[in-house]
């Protein structure tokens, strides 16, 4: 079995290769699209893992992505200016935890430093998933994807209905994430080589992480628990701990790609956190493969690269819906596991009950 | 001379100045909400650009540059039209930009072509949009506060006090209400009940309720979806006899027919191009309006509406201002729209300003109602 | 508050009530034969609506009611026939994501075939403004023409399940799929007549409320979460309580509305849904020997 990091440099060989591809065609700007496509990407791995391994549904993941997000919007578009005397805030500008950011209008605003903001964010997703997730993982099956549904709607009203995260237009005039060495996230196209590479980066060593995670004795746990959770349990498999701490890992790494995002783009909206675009990691995860990180990553960068450059034009959503329909019913465990020939002789000699597992 | 080297160096000259001649195309970029939660204003405004866009092709192109048109379908989300936004500047090197169509996006966008020096000639409706100023942004619908204003004038006159609010939890509904909460006290008005519903709301008839709760001398209602139409409906079977009042985004015949006889009485503020035939002859903005309107509805066969006039507009003061400027010279452009003064266009007559990138007074609206179905100028 | 307010809102809630009732109940048919919950149940609200009008446009109003009903049912079969009818024992996870990429297909075919502009049925009886007074109370005729019609519904469906054979086989499936098909059930043929029956009653729902508020291509997904959060709240297969919970669910929501900013009126139901799930993990109820034998995901 090739070693993790021999695989982690081979993606980003193919990281480079579509760079140096990019550029000899003249279409250097696609990294642009790529690079917003390596953040959704984010979520998806988190969620394969949760799905593929510990075989829990989310049908709210989107909302994770919006809590990271708009929490490190906010707090970095925030204008303390006029309140520097005031303790708290004399406070936090002498621990180092406020900075300065041009204001469009002329002048300065002080606001939180992008990296404090991002911690906030990360904490809190990870707060939240902790707090949903221990009621909601003891539900099952459709129960389970109604609960998860119903908490994205939930965050997803109280981001739109609330004024002071903007409402219906989101917040915007996000400063970029600054780096070391004068690189930053975000910035315009002078950036974009940087960004590019550190969002794919980013994505490499999530990568490793998760591939830790699914090839250590934690992960040979969590297939256990989807294959059979009554057994593991009796075999010493701390069954809720474990599928607690997939759920909360899935939560800050899609909250992660937020945070992230939203430093991209200068700003976040509130169809982030929607339903449809729960749905839509969930279509990427099951078209990857479900635990299949490779295949999401793949699947992840490529519908979301082809959907940001609009190639589906009006039909973004159909495409979608038909790819995921085709993909469960040819090749349930996902395109990298296509049988095409397979599933056709299924579909002539074998008529199924259409009935799910009793 | 050797008459065949002649005849080649003659061909070769000839040939050499057709290449030359051959006009840069006016590459004008769309980001308008076709499908999606904001279709009812992206769809006709992408309509209209086509339409538009084949008339001036028709006719010879802008200045001599035949217009292309890159349009994309943003579904209303902002995190797409950011995405085409970096697009059509960085990758097809767009001249201009028109729309997009909902106040979200342009806020999410602006700053993208500001920062690519592309003309951004928005057709969505808040003021944050042209407030503070930047350079290359500017925006072709009318402003809320003046929307707002008559409203409150036309209040006064009929003795109205107390008021219940509603608006959708849109940007549009959003800004109007900061607008109306903005001004309303200057004016005498108190708001006495203000509720926010879901978009995709189907039925009001609990927040209208809360407003007959409150016991309000009039109803005012705030949001471009076809909850419009609902409010009114609800209010009026509920026994609601007060008067009821829209925004500017009632402007469209479809809520009318959806509303039916609720509509009847309505009041609200609009531009001029939803009572075209009721102008009189010597209207200014009467002739491009009937020039719009009988090629809109002959070619889409339906009737026109505000938001296609706002892309109509955005791209009549783009091709008056290349033609201005004399060519493709983004900075000229730039500020040939700046400065331009009278021209006349769906929504009002417009006159820019190095402060004023909206270009509409108070004026450009006109205070309608509902009478048997169709709208008609209030007092006539 | 005044006993007249108290009314009206109650009245409002009935309204919101009776779509999300029968949007329950169709899940519920079709959960009840195969197991499956069909997120493409709000699609065929949205079709009968969207349908009917079209018919209406050269047929009586009945007509075209009847018309759309029947079209929808097709749509319904061809579903099954389509996407459910040959899979083997598909787990709980694919058949929630076939469901919803089928809702999605649906709602851009309705897309590309109306457009994106929005549609209503006329009013039944009177037009838009026509109200009845019933002790201080106004009421649109429409909203007790929904309400009849739900509790038709529902009362139609109860003679079909207790009173025909058909129906005591499409019980039998619900209470043991194998034993049923060992005695001889059809099963696989009445898997199909659960999704004719879902979509039959789901466009007659579309139809009937379309006039009250209007009906457009996107309508769909929001029926369906709300239908799938009123069937989860009663339980799974259970259409009683599904019913029950859709009127719970829609004067909580009228309620919430006077006491809390309307903005966050659906916020509010799905959290009073999810701390009743919490505490009753199969719903107000459900049987958790169900919920359990169901969730091998």
């Amino acid at each position: 079995m090739r070693s993790r990091w021999a695989r982690v440099a081979a993606f980003l060989a193919v990281v480079a290769l579509v760079q140096l591809g990019a550029a000899a065609a003249g279409k250097a700007f696609y990294l642009t699209q790529l690079t917003m496509a390596a953040y959704y990407t984010l979520v998806a791995v988190g969620l394969s893992v949760l799905m593929g391994y510990a075989g829990q549904i989310s049908l709210g993941h989107a909302a994770f992505f919006a809590i990271g997000g708009y929490a490190s919007g906010v707090l970095t578009t925030l204008d303390l200016g006029g309140r520097r005397a005031a303790p708290p805030v004399a406070v936090l500008e002498h621990l180092g935890l406020l900075a300065l950011r041009p204001d469009p209008g002329g002048g300065e605003l002080l606001g939180v430093h992008p990296w404090a903001a991002a911690a906030v964010a990360l904490a809190l997703a990870a707060l939240v998933a902790l707090a949903i997730g221990l009621p909601v993982l003891r539900l099952k099956g459709h129960y389970l994807a109604m609960a998860t549904l119903g908490f994205g709607t939930i965050v997803s009203s109280v981001l739109i209905g609330t004024a002071a995260l903007g409402a219906a237009d989101g917040v915007s005039g996000v400063p970029p994430l600054p780096l070391l060495g004068g690189l930053a996230v975000g910035g315009g196209r002078e950036a974009r080589l940087v960004n590019y590479w550190l969002a794919w980066g980013l994505v490499a060593l999530a990568l490793l992480l998760l591939m830790n995670l699914v090839e250590s004795r934690v992960g040979r746990a969590l297939r256990a628990i989807h294959g059979a959770e009554d057994a593991a349990g009796s075999m010493g498999v701390d069954v809720a701990r474990l599928k607690l701490a997939t759920f909360v890992l899935s939560a800050v790494l899609a909250a992660a790609g937020g945070v992230l995002l939203t430093h991209y783009n200068a700003g976040i909206g509130p169809s982030e956190a929607g339903s449809l675009k729960s749905v839509r990691y969930v279509a990427i995860v099951a078209v990857g493969g479900m635990g299949s990180l490779w295949g999401t990553v793949a699947t992840s960068a490529v519908l979301t690269f082809l959907s940001l450059r609009g190639v589906f034009g009006t039909f973004d959503d159909a495409v979608f819906g038909a790819v995921l329909v085709a993909v469960m019913l040819l090749s349930p465990e996902g395109i990298l596991r296509l049988d095409a020939l397979g599933a056709l002789r299924a579909l002539a000699a074998r008529r199924g009950g259409g009935a799910v597992a009793p | 001379m050797n008459p065949i080297k002649l005849a080649a160096a003659a061909a070769a000259l000839a040939l050499a100045l057709t290449a030359e001649a051959a006009p840069e195309p006016l590459k004008v970029g769309a980001l308008m909400a076709v499908t999606g939660p904001a279709s009812n204003l992206g769809a006709p405004e992408a309509r209209t650009l086509q339409l538009l866009v084949e008339q001036l092709n028709a006719r010879g192109g802008v200045a001599g540059h035949p217009v292309e048109l890159v349009l994309k379908d943003t579904g209303g989300s902002p995190e797409k039209a950011v995405s085409f936004a970096r697009q059509l500047v960085e990758e097809e090197g767009v001249f201009a930009i028109i729309g997009p169509a909902t106040s979200g996006e342009t806020i999410a966008v602006k700053q993208i072509a500001n920062d690519g020096k592309t003309l951004l000639l928005s057709c969505a409706a808040a003021e944050v949009i042209v407030t503070p100023v930047l350079p290359w942004v500017f925006k072709v619908a009318p402003k809320d506060s003046h929307a707002a204003e008559m409203i409150f004038r036309q209040m006064k006159k009929m003795g109205v006090k107390r008021i219940g609010f509603l608006s959708s939890n849109t940007g549009f509904g959003k800004a109007g209400k900061e607008q109306v909460e903005r001004l309303a006290p200057a004016q005498g008005i108190e708001i006495a009940a203000s509720e926010v519903y879901d978009k995709a709301a189907t039925d009001l008839t609990a927040e209208v309720t809360k407003l007959k709760a409150a016991g309000v001398q009039a109803i005012l209602n705030w949001s471009i979806e076809p909850a419009q139409a609902i409010v009114i409906k609800n209010a009026r079977q509920m026994g609601l006899t007060v008067p009821i009042f829209q925004s500017h985004g009632f402007a469209n015949v479809q809520y009318v027919k959806a509303a039916g006889a609720a509509a009847e009485g309505v009041l609200f503020p609009a531009s001029r191009i939803v009572v075209a035939d009721a102008l009189p002859a010597g209207d200014r903005q009467k002739p491009v309006i009937t020039a719009y309107k009988l090629a809109y509805e002959a070619r889409f066969k339906e009737d026109v509406s505000t938001f296609g006039g706002h892309a109509h507009d955005a791209l009549g003061i783009l091709a008056r201002a290349v033609t201005e400027a004399g060519g493709l010279d983004r900075e000229k452009v730039r500020r040939a729209v700046e400065g331009m003064q009278g021209y006349v266009g769906t929504a009002g007559v417009f006159g820019f300003s190095p402060t004023d990138h909206n270009g509409l007074a108070i004026d450009a609206f006109e205070m309608l109602t509902v009478k048997d179905g169709k709208f008609v100028q209030l007092g006539r | 508050m005044e006993i007249g307010l108290l009314l009206q809102y109650l009245v409002a809630g009935l309204t919101y009530g009776t779509i999300y009732a029968v949007v329950g109940v169709g899940f519920n048919i079709i959960y009840n034969t195969t197991g499956i919950i069909n997120f493409a149940q709000g699609e065929f609200v949205m079709l009968g609506g969207m349908t009917a009008v079209t018919l209406h446009g050269f047929l009586p109003l009945p007509l075209a009611i009847a018309g759309a009903v029947l079209l929808t049912m097709v749509a319904g079969v061809l579903v099954e026939l389509l996407f459910i009818r040959w899979l083997v024992r598909p787990t709980v996870l694919r058949m929630i994501i076939i469901t919803i990429g089928v809702s999605i297909l649906i709602r851009e075919a309705a897309l590309v075939g109306w457009g994106e502009s929005v549609r209503a049925l006329p009013y039944f009886t009177g037009d838009e403004v026509t109200a009845l007074s019933l002790g201080g109370v106004h009421v649109s005729p429409q909203v007790l023409w929904s309400l009849a019609t739900c509790l038709f519904i529902v009362a139609a469906l109860w003679v079909f399940f207790q009173r025909t054979a058909l129906g005591r086989q499409m019980r039998a499936c619900a209470v043991n799929r194998e034993a049923a098909a060992l005695c001889g059930v059809p099963v696989r043929n009445l898997v199909t007549l659960s999704f004719a029956l879902s979509a039959g009653i789901g466009a007659l729902a579309g139809c009937v409320v379309s006039p009250i508020t209007y009906t457009a291509y996107n309508v769909g997904g929001g029926l369906a979460i709300k239908g799938f959060t009123v069937a989860i709240l009663g339980g799974l297969g259970n259409s009683a309580a599904a019913v029950a919970a859709g009127f719970v669910v829609g004067i909580l929501e009228a309620f919430s509305v006077s006491l809390l900013p309307a903005a966050y009126k659906d916020a509010v139901s799905v959290a009073v849904l999810l701390a009743i799930l919490f505490a009753r993990p199969s719903g107000l109820f459900g049987s958790s020997e169900r919920a359990r034998l169901e969730s091998r995901a």
